[in-house]
């Protein structure tokens, strides 16, 4: 498991604060210059979304943007695109969240190819679970790519072994039962899950960090939740501050978030 | 949907979720959280609320909190998203009671055995009755689950076709329909993999069809199944024929049938012809088209100008 974690495209650092954006929000150029000044501002790992018909797992204002991103022509070649230009003027693991059925249309080892190819890191797939993933778990070796399964509150100690064997750069922990979308408070839910998922073998760096999402938007949520897991993933807050005020906002937004990684 | 709600009531529940289409599972979900006394919740896209306000009105009497879902193409796929939303959020205590056969296993599997009374009734009585089996069986196929009702129980029984009627819309050959197995292809939706219309790269596409009911761009995985073996056939009908069905039966035999049901009737005319006057076919006429009376009075013109129907 230890390769696992230290595989080369699959590593994230320390204190991870782990930032979600849309590919092709507002526009496929400005999601770019978006996500790379999310990391100009302390985001270590990027997760970028990729834009889907039926997000069941997004709250509003995530939805409201893929739509926007579909409704301006997203296509998604564009991933690719988006990661290269990326990866070109920024050194970050960069993964991207997509739900499953846009991956298998695609072709399972034509995405992974291109996608490696493009520079990414791995993908963040939410609506599989790793026992109905063989074939992506087959070609993430072949192309060392990471492979974020998710975990929740309500998995059974079986499936959280499951997840962490099957998981490869990280194992995202749904801190709470519900849909992505900024909270008052980050549930203690995340904190039991973390300690579940230490556990069941995600005890960190040495085998497989454990991040968790949902719901945190503050640099002192993102503070609480380093005290106890491995990387913090904000998306819904960082996504709200682009649309409202566009890329120096975000900026803004991404600095005050970072604030949160500090010892 | 009994079966669910009783299985709620088992698991310790205090509250049923469900999305719908035409409303007809609503009611019903909705009526039985009214008879054991739980809380309910139905998601209703809101093009459906509008063409279906009967049931709206129905699912409220009953005591149901009734969503309009304004997301995505507000029709019953996005309302079955945004009752997964509410599902994952109040699972602790909240049941999900899904309408169709489709969905996450093991909906498509408990809803089908739920439904197969339905199959497994009309075997029996038409074998007393008559004292042989049908020609044919045939059913209206949005997520397909009074279809896979009444022809489970005639799996087995090799001579007996199965015909699954589609939601033609405008037709076929246009874009506006919601024939998955007949223009789909594999695809995941609602944690399913069966036929599903969605473009090159796997975004789902809207189906559109009169009837609220079939207006879905998926089906159930167990027709994609028995397409694939070619134990049920799936042909498509129109809204055109559907409505000319619909007034057919209501004339002839003064029963207005849904009208998602009056998709299968359509498809029973059609074989029918084919079969010839000594042939048994059994159609699934899966509800009833009191709900529908305002479509049908657009579509034929029946109201008298300037009467007030909104």
């Amino acid at each position: 498991m230890s390769a696992d974690a230290t595989a080369g495209a699959a590593t994230i650092p320390d204190r991870a604060l782990i930032g979600y954006l849309p590919i092709g929000f507002p526009d496929l150029e400005t999601s770019i210059d978006a996500a790379i000044a999310l990391v100009e501002n302390g985001v270590g790992v990027l997760e970028l979304g990729l834009p889907y018909s039926d997000p069941v797992m997004d709250g509003l204002a995530i939805q409201k943007a893929t739509q926007a991103a579909l409704q301006a022509g997203f296509r998604v070649r564009d991933v690719f695109a988006a990661v290269e230009a990326i990866r070109g003027r920024v050194e970050v693991p960069t993964l991207v969240m997509t739900y499953w059925n846009p991956v298998v249309q695609y072709g399972v080892d034509r995405f992974a190819r291109d996608l490696r190819d493009a520079g990414g890191a791995g993908l963040i797939t939410p609506d599989i679970t790793p026992d109905a993933a063989a074939d992506w778990i087959a070609t993430s070796e072949q192309q060392d790519l990471a492979r974020v399964f998710l975990a929740a509150p309500t998995s059974s100690d079986e499936r959280l072994r499951e997840t962490v064997r099957s998981s490869r750069g990280f194992v995202y922990a749904v801190s709470t039962m519900g849909i992505t979308g900024a909270r008052q408070d980050v549930d203690a839910a995340a904190r039991t899950l973390v300690g579940r998922l230490r556990t069941a073998g995600a005890t960190g760096p040495d085998t497989i960090p454990a991040c968790v999402g949902i719901g945190i938007s503050t640099p002192g949520q993102v503070a609480e939740v380093l005290g106890y897991a491995d990387g913090a993933i904000v998306g819904s807050a960082l996504v709200t501050a682009l649309a409202e005020h566009g890329v120096s906002g975000l900026a803004r937004t991404a600095a005050e978030l970072a604030q949160g990684t500090d010892r | 949907m009994l079966g669910q709600t009783l299985l709620t009531r088992r698991i310790g529940k205090k509250r049923v979720i469900a999305e719908t289409g035409a409303g007809q599972h609503g009611v019903a979900t909705a009526t039985a959280a009214a008879l054991f006394g739980m809380e309910c919740t139905i998601f209703m896209g809101e093009v459906d609320t509008q063409r279906q306000a009967l049931n709206v009105a129905r699912m409220r009497l009953l005591g149901a909190e009734v969503v309009s879902v304004t997301t995505g193409s507000r029709t019953l796929k996005d309302a079955i998203n945004e009752a997964y939303r509410e599902w994952v959020t109040s699972v602790e205590t909240t049941n999900y009671v899904f309408g169709t056969a489709a969905g996450p296993h093991p909906f498509p599997a408990m809803v089908r055995d739920f439904q197969s009374v339905i199959g497994r009734e009309a075997r029996q009585q038409l074998l007393d009755r008559i004292g042989r089996l049908p020609d044919a069986v045939l059913a209206c196929v949005g997520g397909g689950s009074n279809a896979i009702g009444i022809f489970d129980a005639f799996l087995d029984d090799a001579d007996v076709r199965l015909i699954g009627f589609e939601a033609a819309g405008d037709g076929i050959d246009t874009l506006r329909h919601a024939a998955s197995i007949e223009k789909g292809r594999p695809g995941i939706l609602h944690g399913a993999r069966s036929y599903l219309l969605q473009d090159e790269d796997g975004q789902t596409v809207e189906s559109h069809s009169i009837s609220a009911g079939l207006d879905y761009p998926g089906v159930g995985p167990e027709h994609a199944y028995l397409h694939d073996i070619g134990r049920a056939q799936y042909l498509p009908a129109s809204d055109d024929e559907a409505m000319e069905a619909l007034r057919l039966l209501s004339r002839t035999e003064g029963i207005i049938p849904a009208i998602e049901s009056a998709h299968a009737l359509a498809g029973a005319l059609r074989v029918g012809r084919e079969l010839g006057p000594d042939a048994v076919l059994l159609v699934n006429l899966s509800g009833r088209g009191d709900k529908d009376v305002q479509t049908a009075g657009r579509w034929f013109g029946l109201f008298d100008e300037g009467a007030t129907q909104e």
